[in-house]
């Protein structure tokens, strides 16, 4: 595929490790955050930690959209599904994050609940049109990339004059989760981190189409900490790497961008004016792992009120404490890793996950076990038994 | 979910909708987001929509940098890993 199969070439990955090793000071650490579950899945698959010095690590961040639902939105909308008896659309991996009582909407499916799985917002609406006679709630989540699509759908939605459609938003903001996840860090040496150490950020790639570079411009001035906005592929990664490690040396902290072909400081104007047209900024919204952070989501407005969830159906939300074991939360701060998990690859796999980080393939659980559990076994050598062996 | 990839535009519709192709395969998806793309252009496919247009030259650029520095630590003898 163009603009795919380049940037996974075998020979030039080998000449950017090269780079990279030339470039490390051995005398110090590298600890970098990829934010987006996009990049932690490519870093899993294409073995990028494999090619990297060991004093380079990679902390996988909570930029995985179904992993930072909370239990409590989920059963929100198994409730719509269940007791309001809407036709509830959403995008395929929120069907099997896990709920209270592990419970999931698919189960609900199961057990009769008209839940069904679109692709596109386009497809809800549709769905909408065909069944004037039932409501249709699109169970709208994710990061600024399918915020878009719903306000899109929402606008559509209006001007069809559709009386049986509403959203039910549940958009987060990536600037908001990252400036919880720097909160979380404190300054090296002071001991009190309870966060990751974290040196530098790899930033996403589509989040960073549609709201440009700027929004990340507070980490490097307020945080001192450089960002290097990667694209999505192997090659991207590396040279953001590079990037993000000569920058450390230097002891600079910028926005800087590696996804030059499709990002630029300002973003997409039309997506963002489309954005702030049908939504508000929400004073708080609880994170899974990271807790409630202040002005970190969205909700739709009162113009588009009559295409608002929240406002057509009562549905109260209860915060729901995560499966006592699943180490989830502290996975997307960055605090530990899958492997830390006495439930991984046991209790919890892939096909029937405990939490939400084993649910989507960009979750940092299931990229690890998909891709990185062999790694494990080898680095554990041929005496020891490997993690959760 | 976030995966998004990028697509040709083979074939402009109405109400901002386009035929894309991918690997030979054809979809419909709505260019809603994006002003001005034209048949022919490669935009980015996220959930039914493009996000944006994908600048060919400065992938070349990427690319052409990635190829440089290869090159430039060979010219150097680094010892390879
Ligand atoms: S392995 Fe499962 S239970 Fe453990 S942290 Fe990951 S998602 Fe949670």
């Amino acid at each position: 595929m163009k603009y795919v199969d380049e940037f996974r070439d075998g020979t030039l990955a080998c000449g950017l490790a090269r780079a990279i090793a030339a470039e490390v000071r051995p005398s110090r650490d590298y600890h970098l955050m990829e934010f987006c579950g996009g990049h932690t899945h490519a870093v899993s698959r294409y073995g990028i930690q494999d090619l990297l010095p060991p004093n380079v690590r990679l902390i996988h961040g909570p930029g995985c959209p179904v992993c930072v639902l909370p239990i409590g939105r989920i059963d929100s909308a198994i409730a719509l599904a269940q007791e309001h008896d809407v036709i509830l659309c959403t995008y395929g991996d929120v069907l099997r994050v896990p709920a209270s009582e592990r419970r999931s909407l698919l189960q609900a499916k199961a057990a009769g609940a008209d839940v069904r799985m679109v692709y596109s917002s386009l497809d809800a609406l549709r769905i909408a049109q065909e069944t004037p006679d039932r409501e249709v709630v699109f169970f709208a989540i994710g990061f600024e990339t399918t915020t878009p699509p719903t306000a899109a759908a929402v606008r559509q939605a209006k001007a069809l004059g559709l009386k049986n459609f509403t959203a039910f938003c549940n958009h987060v903001l990536t600037p908001a989760a990252i400036r919880g996840i720097l909160d979380s860090t404190a300054p090296e040496g002071t001991g009190r981190a309870k966060g990751a150490r974290l040196d530098g950020i790899i930033g996403p790639s589509h989040v960073s189409t549609v709201i440009g570079s700027r929004p990340y411009e507070f980490v490097a001035e307020q945080y001192q900490r450089p960002v290097v906005i990667a694209g999505f592929e192997p090659l991207d990664v590396m040279q953001s790497i590079l990037m993000l490690i000569r920058q450390i040396n230097a002891g600079r902290a910028e926005v800087e961008n590696e996804f030059t072909r499709a990002v630029n400081r300002d973003g997409n104007h039309k997506a963002q004016t489309l954005v702030a047209e049908v939504f508000d900024l929400r004073p708080a919204f609880e994170w899974r792992g990271l807790g409630v952070i202040p002005y970190s989501a969205l909700c739709i407005n009162a113009a588009y009120g009559d295409f608002d969830t929240e406002r057509r159906f009562p549905i109260p939300y209860r915060a729901v404490a995560d499966h006592k074991g699943c180490e989830c939360g502290a996975i997307l701060r960055g605090v530990k890793k899958p492997q830390d998990c006495r439930l991984f690859g046991t209790a919890c796999i892939p096909e029937n996950p405990v939490g939400s980080c084993m649910v989507s393939s960009e979750g940092a659980c299931a990229a690890h076990y998909t891709y990185g559990r062999y790694r494990d076994y080898r680095d554990a050598g041929p005496t020891r038994k490997a993690v959760n062996d | 979910m976030c995966l998004a990839v990028p697509v040709r535009v083979e074939r402009l519709l109405d109400n901002e909708m386009a035929v894309v192709e991918m690997d030979g395969l054809r979809k419909e998806i709505s260019l809603a987001l994006v002003d001005g793309v034209r048949e022919g252009d490669y935009v980015i496919l996220h959930v039914g929509y493009a996000l944006t247009r994908l600048d060919p030259e400065e992938a070349e650029r990427t690319l052409a940098l990635f190829a440089e520095l290869a090159n430039r630590l060979d010219d150097l003898g680094e010892v390879r890993p």
